[in-house]
């Protein structure tokens, strides 16, 4: 289906919204009445059509204006995008996934023509025609990672592999959920992962690396992330705390509904062929609690994870202080019965709110 | 499923090197283009021997942005369990075969200022691919390479022919001898050493390395482990509830599969971790022969990589 673009704002007047159709593919991160970290991983080998699963690169109504704030972040402050020395190979590697993914998952939108290392590619909705040589960074505007993820939706963070480990050696990083590109650079899968709470304890971290260091080639995987964020920002990041830190004490009991964003990560795992790196693709996907409430198995799910959920994660997450206020009006959604399993919204089997 | 992602392969080339050692060259079969890879990469070959299906890893020595044709060197191994006896004996030019996406477990380190390259017999293999992928970045190599003898040394003149400058080459049996000591003490700063050989010069390189204080994460090594044969034994499979037997010229690995019991794998040549399977109850002794595990694991009993490893004794249960 062609994709109509909002024209919308992640900053000052926000104007960002989500049309019918992206609340019902919106990525629900809770699949049963409770929450707790895992090792959540599956293969990421299409889902559903039309949900967020179905393409190895989704792209939604918020692309064009999602490229234009990464634009703005990027020109505030260089150092969201750095790329170590040894990385630029896993740029190609990453430029060529996503040219290659992008145009054969939306023909309508993107074409990659290849003659030899004479490459076109062809991005309509941000009116890109532009012709480079493959593996010549001369040819290009920005570095291969740079000039890609100026396109694409999400974080990325490349990892070198080596030593059996992970290590934060490149990345594109403007929409992400409090951390910092510039402090990580350079850390390994252990040592950026620190200030989690609980999930060293449970053993959780050694064994999602297993995971990630047997990624192969052809066989990519993906897990689901979240948190929370009031107003639609994209960039929350700790370099600009001191911007939207102070707008959580915003919140009223009149204005939660839609101020208050459920923030998901639909995160992936792709290993790439020529430099044996491993890209970690980080869509963010925002939704306001009152566009959420208009599904009654989401809005039943939300109170009771919210209430339940270990002091620790909510701390963790930034808005333990507002819990009482979002339980307040959640519980107003929450009828007692019980959810089905899975995380998709079963608008026509789920019965309507009892209250 | 265990394993890497699959490929269908036609054999469209069969070129034999020396005494020892053939060439085989894959194309795929719906005539696309096979995947890019990076030098170090290994593909696991699916051979169908009689009632036994045969899964052996070999490196990939082909030009890694050469997305036409996959090569691949073997070398007859006489008293193996059969492998490269089938690739020598039954594989033809014509004929259609399985092979797995390409999997890397000795990647080149990327920051290195200079890779320097030990290689003995056909451990030469893997470092044809790196040394294609170097080139075309202008990178800053060095290869010694040990042969048995002038007639067994493969790929020799075409090395030599090309790179002439990086390209050192010592026969066994005219006494010449990689003199380690010195070569690891000239090299320049930011260096990376790697290896792929016999048992007897990885452990060799790795010590010298060690003694000569070279920080371990400089040295990279990749050993062609085949599983061996051994004594039959019987092994209990406690999630799937069975008792099945393991012959002697098939691994514990094998032996899973063949009962139909989805075990996982990757490089089927214990240098992964992937086929880590814990020990529920033992009475006898185990054969480790896997880089995996860490001695005191192997001295625990807690765990097998049944992609190589053995066991001998009357009882061993598996969390299988
Ligand atoms: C290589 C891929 C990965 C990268 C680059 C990555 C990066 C990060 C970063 C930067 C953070 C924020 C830490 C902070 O507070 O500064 C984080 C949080 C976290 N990561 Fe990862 N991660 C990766 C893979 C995984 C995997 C596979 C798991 C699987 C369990 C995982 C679990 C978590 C959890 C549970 C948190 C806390 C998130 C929250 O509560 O909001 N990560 N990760
Ligand atoms: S399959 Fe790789 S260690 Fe056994």
């Amino acid at each position: 289906m062609t994709i109509q673009f909002n024209d919308e704002t992640f900053r000052d007047d926000y104007s960002f919204y989500n049309s019918e159709r992206a609340i019902k593919r919106f990525p629900f991160p809770f699949h049963e009445d409770s929450y707790m970290y895992s090792v959540n991983m599956e293969q990421h080998r299409g889902g559903p059509v039309d949900s967020v699963y179905e393409k190895r690169f989704d792209v939604d109504e918020h692309y064009v204006s999602e490229m234009k704030d990464r634009a703005l972040v990027l020109a505030d402050d260089p150092l969201r995008c750095q790329s170590l020395p040894h990385m630029t190979l896993a740029g190609w590697d990453l430029l060529e996934l996503i040219m290659v993914s992008k145009s054969e998952d939306y023909p309508d939108l993107f074409e990659l023509h290849r003659d030899g290392n004479t490459w076109r590619w062809v991005n309509k909705p941000m009116g890109i025609d532009h012709t480079f040589t493959f593996l010549d960074e001369a040819t290009l505007p920005y570095g291969p990672m740079e000039y890609i993820t100026r396109q694409a939706q999400g974080d990325f963070a490349v990892l070198d592999q080596r030593d059996d480990n992970l290590w934060m050696d490149a990345g594109m990083v403007t929409t992400q959920a409090d951390w910092s590109l510039d402090f990580d650079i350079g850390m390994n899968f252990f040592e950026w992962h620190a200030p989690v709470p609980l999930a060293h304890e449970k053993g959780i971290f050694i064994r999602a690396l297993k995971f990630l260091l047997n990624i192969q080639q052809g066989a990519p995987a993906r897990r689901l992330n979240w948190t929370m964020t009031v107003n639609p920002l994209l960039d929350t990041s700790p370099e600009n705390y001191h911007k939207w830190g102070i707008q959580k004490t915003t919140l009223t009991p009149e204005n939660l509904g839609a101020k208050q964003h459920l923030r998901v990560e639909l995160q992936t795992f792709f290993r790439l062929p020529r430099s044996n790196a491993l890209v970690f693709p980080i869509r963010c996907y925002l939704c306001s609690f009152q566009d959420l409430m208009t599904v009654p198995k989401w809005g039943r799910r939300l109170h009771r994870v919210i209430r339940d959920l270990p002091v620790e994660l909510a701390t963790y997450k930034g808005f333990i202080d507002n819990r009482p206020m979002m339980l307040d009006y959640l519980s107003q959604f929450d009828d007692g019965l019980p959810t089905s399993p899975g995380i998709w919204p079963d608008l026509d089997t789920e019965p309507a709110l009892q209250k | 499923m265990s394993g890497a992602e699959k490929i269908a392969v036609k054999v469209t080339d069969i070129v034999p090197l020396n005494e020892l050692v053939t060439r085989f060259e894959f194309k795929r079969i719906d005539g696309g283009l096979l995947p890019t890879f990076s030098g170090g990469a290994h593909t696991v070959v699916e051979m169908q021997d009689g009632d036994i299906t045969r899964l052996n890893p070999y490196s990939l020595m082909s030009d890694p942005m050469d997305q036409t044709a996959y090569t691949i060197s073997v070398r007859r191994d006489d008293e193996g369990r059969g492998g490269s006896l089938f690739m020598h004996r039954n594989v033809k030019i014509g004929d259609e075969m399985t092979i797995s996406y390409p999997v890397n477990l000795f990647s080149l380190d990327l920051r290195a200022k200079k890779h320097l390259f030990l290689a003995g017999g056909i451990g030469i293999t893997p470092f044809l691919a790196q040394i294609k992928q170097l080139e075309r970045f202008n990178g800053n190599w060095e290869l010694h390479y040990a042969c048995r003898s002038e007639s067994l040394g493969s790929y020799v003149d075409e090395l030599r022919g090309h790179h002439p400058n990086e390209t050192h080459i010592y026969y066994d049996d005219q006494e010449q001898r990689i003199d380690l000591v010195n070569l690891l003490d000239g090299q320049p700063l930011g260096t990376h050493v790697y290896v792929c050989g016999p048992k007897g010069m990885i452990d060799w390189v790795r010590q010298t390395a060690e003694a000569e204080g070279w920080p371990r994460e400089a040295i990279h090594y990749e050993e062609f482990l085949a599983p061996q044969p051994g004594k039959p034994f019987e092994v209990k499979l406690a999630i799937s509830n069975k008792v099945i037997a393991v012959g002697e010229n098939e691994s514990l690995l094998e032996a899973m599969e063949r009962e139909g019991v989805d075990a996982p794998y990757l490089c089927r040549g214990g240098a992964c971790g992937q086929c880590e399977t814990r020990v529920l109850d033992y009475t006898g002794n185990f054969i480790h022969r896997d880089h995996w595990l860490e001695d005191d694991e192997h001295a625990s009993g807690e765990k097998i990589m049944p992609c190589v490893s053995r066991f001998e004794g009357k009882i061993l249960v598996l969390d299988r």
